[in-house]
Order: C-alpha cells, then structure tokens, then sequence
C-alpha cells in the first residue's frame, strides 16, 4: 500500500484542480476539451493558462523532489503517432477523455461518463493485450 | 474578472501537472502495467491508476457538491459543464478509439501534454499527433455533423 500513496495523493490533486476550475471558473478540467479548444484558437487567454500550468506543473515537481518524474516511452516511432492521432480524433468525437469523462463525468455521475469510461478502458485493456500479444 | 479567470487556469493546470507528476501517471509504461490485466496472475499488474482516478473523482466530488451549494461560480455568472444527456455513437465509438490510442501509447491527453516539459522527442510526436487528430476531427467530422 505504501507504495501507492504518491498516486493517491496525486489523484487527489488533480480532482482539487477539477474543483477549482469548476468552482472558481466555473469550467470543466477536461484536458481534450481545453487543448482541443485552444487548438481551434478559442478563448486563448484562458486555455493557454491552463496548458501552460499543466506544462510547468512537472518543474514544480523537480524543484521539490530534485528530480523528474519517470516517463518511459517504448512504443515505436510509428505506433506512438497512431496512438496520438487515435487520442487526438477520438477525445473529440466522444466528447472527453480520462479527465473530462473520467474525473468530472464520474464526480457528476453523468451516465455519459460511464458509458464513456467503461467504452474507453475496455479499448485500452485490449490494446494492450494485443501489444503484449505480440511482443510491440 | 477576465485576469482573475486566468490566474486561476493557471494555477488549475499547475496543480493538475504536478498531480500527474506526482500520481506515476506521467510514465506510459506505468498506465500500460495497469491496463495489462494479463499480468494479475502472476503478481506483476500494478494498480497505480486505480489510487489515482480514485483519489481524482472523490475530491472532485466533493467540488461538484458545493457547485450544487452555489447560485454561480465565484468567477462567472454561471457553470459551463455538459448538458448533452444522450448516449449515442459518437460517445461510444470515439471513447472506444481514445482508448485504442490510450492502450497504444500509454499516454492520454493531460499527461501526454505535461511530459512536453521533459523535452523528449517521443512526447513531442505524440502531441503534435494528438493535436492534429483533433484538428482533423473539429475541421471535417464536427462540420459535418454540424
């Protein structure tokens, strides 16, 4: 369990930001939304803010704990802008992904969200299998 | 009001950034051990993500109960959260892609754009994917819907 503390914690952040937004802004933190908004060039001041904190949000890190946290990128140059291009096209289309759905939907209990979620996970579940399947 | 709404989206993706950084949910290969099911029955499935979207709708909860509390937020004169209650293809086949993607890469949206700080390559080609799927949706399906 101890090791799960930084991820608890985390999370918790991350549904505190939701709250602020929301409770201050008024706006829902989802992630797709916000950077397929300001993609688009709409409401750029408030967008950009937020993907700029977003960015710097890892250097706050280093500078507390000395070091970055891990990210550790194996899929293949080919698979990776699949993927992307797939998460990009896909957050659109279905509205929101592991934040706007995930976080908000599932704190809303929007039937949507679960409807979302549930779609979502199962895809990623068996992409993952399939990788694992064939070594990728 | 405008200044203060952006001092505050600041200071969101801030914390939400460094939420990710601290949740292990930055690292693809983490996300990728959580989605391998296979991987329960001999010990190795690490259920991080599970802490993490756990501890994230719990709090957020609790936020979207005050919302309940309040006449407008602090803010702006009202909320803007999703009034769509329809359950269509849309939701379903693009959640379903998403989380092709997802399971692919290992990245969805908020880590994928907070690791662009770390400067790596592949985190960049994901971004710059991620955002032109985005633009080839909103540009040619959204319109066409519309």
């Amino acid at each position: 369990m101890a090791a799960y503390w930084p991820s608890l914690i985390g999370g918790m952040l991350i549904g505190l930001s939701a709250a602020v937004l929301l409770l201050i802004n008024g706006r829902i933190a989802g992630i797709s939304g916000i950077v397929g908004r300001l993609a688009q060039g709409a409401d750029i001041a408030s967008n950009g803010a937020f993907v700029l904190g977003l960015v710097l949000g890892p250097v706050l890190y280093l500078l507390a704990f000395g070091a970055w946290p891990a990210v550790t990128i194996t899929a293949s140059w080919p698979l990776l802008i699949l993927a992307g291009l797939l998460v990009g096209f896909g957050t659109r289309m279905g509205s929101g992904c592991t934040s706007g759905h995930g976080v908000l939907g599932l704190a809303r209990l929007s039937p949507r969200s679960f409807v979302a979620v549930a779609s979502f996970l199962a895809a990623a579940i068996l992409a993952v299998a399939v990788i694992r399947g064939v070594g990728a | 009001m405008k200044a203060g709404r952006i001092i505050v989206a600041l200071l969101a993706g801030l914390i939400f950034g460094f939420g990710l950084a601290l949740s292990g949910m930055m690292d693809p290969t983490r996300v990728q051990g959580f989605l391998d099911l296979g991987s329960i029955p001999d010990g190795r499935w690490d259920p991080s993500l599970g802490f993490v979207l756990g501890g994230a709708v719990v709090v957020a909860f609790l936020g979207v109960r005050l919302m309940g509390r309040l006449q407008h937020p602090v803010l702006d004169q009202s909320f803007h959260v999703p009034t769509n209650t329809k359950i269509d293809r849309p939701l379903v086949l693009g959640s379903i892609l998403f989380g092709l993607g997802w399971g692919l890469g290992g990245f969805c949206p908020g880590p994928a754009v907070a690791s662009l700080s770390l400067g790596l390559w592949p985190s960049v080609v994901f971004v710059i994917a991620m955002i032109s799927g985005m633009l080839l949706h909103d540009t040619f399906i959204a319109k066409r819907a519309a």
